[in-house]
């Protein structure tokens, strides 16, 4: 009998303890990064709050294959809920984002039951969500109630940390950097239990998770609520350290392409393909901001060809061409 | 008949716009038996499963597994009570690895990881899987698939399963393997609802068969039995094939 000779691998592997500290470390030179490199503060902002945004898209794109067009639709939920608490009822932000949270979920499992109740998969399921950004585009454009399309302007009150309000932007780095601490986290276990693993499934093969006892209907429902929560959640944050939101930047299209181009690049479906396509995608668009800022969409076009890049060579992201060359180098060493 | 039948079919209609791909069929099964299901393409076979599993509702009739109607229940709360089935062109979750695939049929009955886990090694040995386990299921070849959909249906720890053709496109030293697995299935206490093109496999596995033509059940009896009847040799078997004879 050879089949007890088989050694039994585990379906995730888990890093070792040595594994734990390097990342604890690793995580706490991080927060030195303010003071080392001063002039990073912004676009490392920036870079965390997109990752956190991808890794709310990546949940239900990558891992359980409805990829969304319009999921800035959450992401504006978010900032309009806090920013109108703030701004009508004083509400502290701090509130405001669990509420903003909640408003996202709620919408989020509003849509998935409309949507997946009727089974839309694929290039359905992710035009209606661009509609759905579409609809709240217009209707936050034509009512004046929430400011209509100037916007709303947060009046800042100086140093305010129980109104989320900081002088320092080092508070935003904190905060952003430990909401990307979270999500990768959440995601990591998420790929360890029974609702990771039936969001694959979902991914695969609709008919074959029935199958299987997979409720595709409940597991897709759980997917999109997580979705739409931390990406709502990084709507507020957002909100409050730009302290000025308007229709067209956080309900647009481009909006939508911003959230989702991250994780495709890095690798959909995996933990931190959204974090790696935000490090490269950010400070890429950032600069070519700063230098041909009379041509205010060049950075759109690198996105264009970086896209078309990796579309074709790399269909499973930079993660994928990671575990691939770590494959390469491993059988080489056997 | 002497136990209470697992699965009873009554006088089930199904059709698709004017074609009726299943007429009056009814039919019912004892625990621990295996029956074939077999008759020409496009004879209702699949819709038939279909129709047991959830995938499909019919228009009239009633299917009762162990006591219990399933008509209008979805197929993963069919899987929950103990009635799973494989699929004819196989689905495989291509970018997940043959353990993970296992593993979701586990989570029909586990709540954690490890006892997922440890039961899919379990299933994948029964099988013979285990040395591939974590392969991406893409990577496979044809039997490898065909055996990774049995041990998926098997992971949920079904009562009765349904095995939609899990030997067509195999070789004749394969098929006899898979045999051997259904047998075993069998002896661990599930039923087996099998549709087979291969008269070789049914009639040596069988302990009766059921054949449909246009949608209607014409024979029902024991292999010997199914060989002699003249309706399912004008039908199916034709004049002087081998099982006629014998």
């Amino acid at each position: 009998m050879l089949s007890a000779s088989v050694t039994r691998g585990s379906m995730r592997k888990s890093p070792s303890r040595r594994g734990w500290l390097m990342i604890a470390v690793f995580i706490f030179i991080l927060h030195f990064l303010p003071w080392v490199a001063p002039n990073t503060i912004h676009l490392s902002i920036m870079m965390f709050l997109f990752a956190v945004m991808g890794q709310g898209w990546n949940i239900l794109g990558g891992y359980a294959g409805q990829a969304s067009f319009g999921h800035t639709v959450f992401f504006g939920t978010g900032a309009y809920i806090s920013t109108m608490l703030f701004l009508r009822l004083g509400l502290t932000p701090w509130i405001g984002i669990v509420l903003a949270t909640l408003g996202g979920v709620l919408l989020g499992i509003f849509i998935g039951a409309l949507s997946f109740r009727y089974g839309l998969k694929g290039p359905f399921f992710a035009l209606i969500m661009l509609a759905f950004a579409e609809i709240f585009h217009m209707v936050s454009l034509g009512w004046g109630f929430i400011g209509g399309a100037e916007g709303l302007l947060i009046p800042l009150e100086g140093y305010a940390p129980l109104k989320m309000q900081f002088l320092d932007k080092k508070a935003f780095y904190f905060l952003s950097l430990w909401m990307v601490i979270g999500s990768l986290y959440l995601v990591w276990r998420l790929e360890r239990t029974k609702i990771g693993l039936y969001f694959l499934a979902c991914r695969e093969d609709h008919d074959a998770a029935e199958a299987l006892g997979v409720n595709t209907f409940r597991a897709q429902l759980i997917a999109i609520a997580l979705s739409a929560g931390i990406t709502s959640m990084a709507g507020t944050v957002y909100a409050q350290y730009l302290l000025y939101i308007d229709p067209d930047s956080v309900f647009g299209l481009l909006n939508s392409v911003e959230i989702m181009i991250r994780p495709i690049i890095g690798g959909a479906g995996t933990v931190f393909g959204p974090l790696l396509g935000s490090l490269i995608l950010t400070p890429l668009a950032e600069y070519s901001r700063l230098a041909l800022q009379s041509y205010s969409g060049v950075y759109l076009m690198w996105y264009g060809l970086i896209l078309v890049i990796v579309i074709i060579f790399l269909p499973n992201g930079l993660m994928g061409l990671l575990n691939n060359l770590k494959d390469r180098y491993q059988t080489k060493g056997q | 008949m002497n136990a209470d039948p697992i699965l009873e079919l009554e006088n089930i209609n199904k059709s698709f716009r004017g074609l009726k791909a299943i007429e009056a069929i009814s039919l019912s099964l004892s625990p621990g038996e295996i029956v074939g299901l077999i008759g020409p393409n496009g004879a209702g076979k699949t819709t038939l499963f279909n129709v047991i599993s959830g995938f499909s509702v019919p228009d009239s009739g009633s299917v009762t597994f162990k006591g219990q109607s399933l008509i209008g229940l979805k197929p993963h709360k069919i899987c929950k009570l103990g009635l799973t089935r494989t699929f004819q062109i196989v689905k495989p979750f291509n970018h997940l690895t043959i353990l993970q695939n296992v593993a979701v049929g586990c989570f029909n009955w586990a709540s954690d990881m490890a006892a997922a886990e440890a039961e899919a090694w379990r299933t994948l040995e029964f099988v013979g899987l285990e040395k591939k386990a974590l392969d991406q299921a893409k990577a496979t070849t044809i039997p490898d698939r065909k055996r990774l959909e049995l041990a998926r249906a098997l992971a949920s720890k079904p009562d009765m399963i349904l095995l939609d053709e899990v030997m067509a496109g195999l070789n004749p030293t394969e098929q006899m393997k898979i045999i051997d697995l259904v047998r075993q299935i069998r002896q661990s206490g599930v039923s087996v609802f099998i549709i087979e093109h291969s008269m070789r496999v049914i009639m040596g596995l069988c302990d009766r068969i059921c054949v449909i033509h246009h949608g209607q059940v014409i024979a029902v009896g024991t292999p010997g039995q199914i060989c002699a009847d003249k309706n399912v040799i004008n039908s199916y078997l034709g004049e002087g094939n081998a099982f006629v004879k014998a």
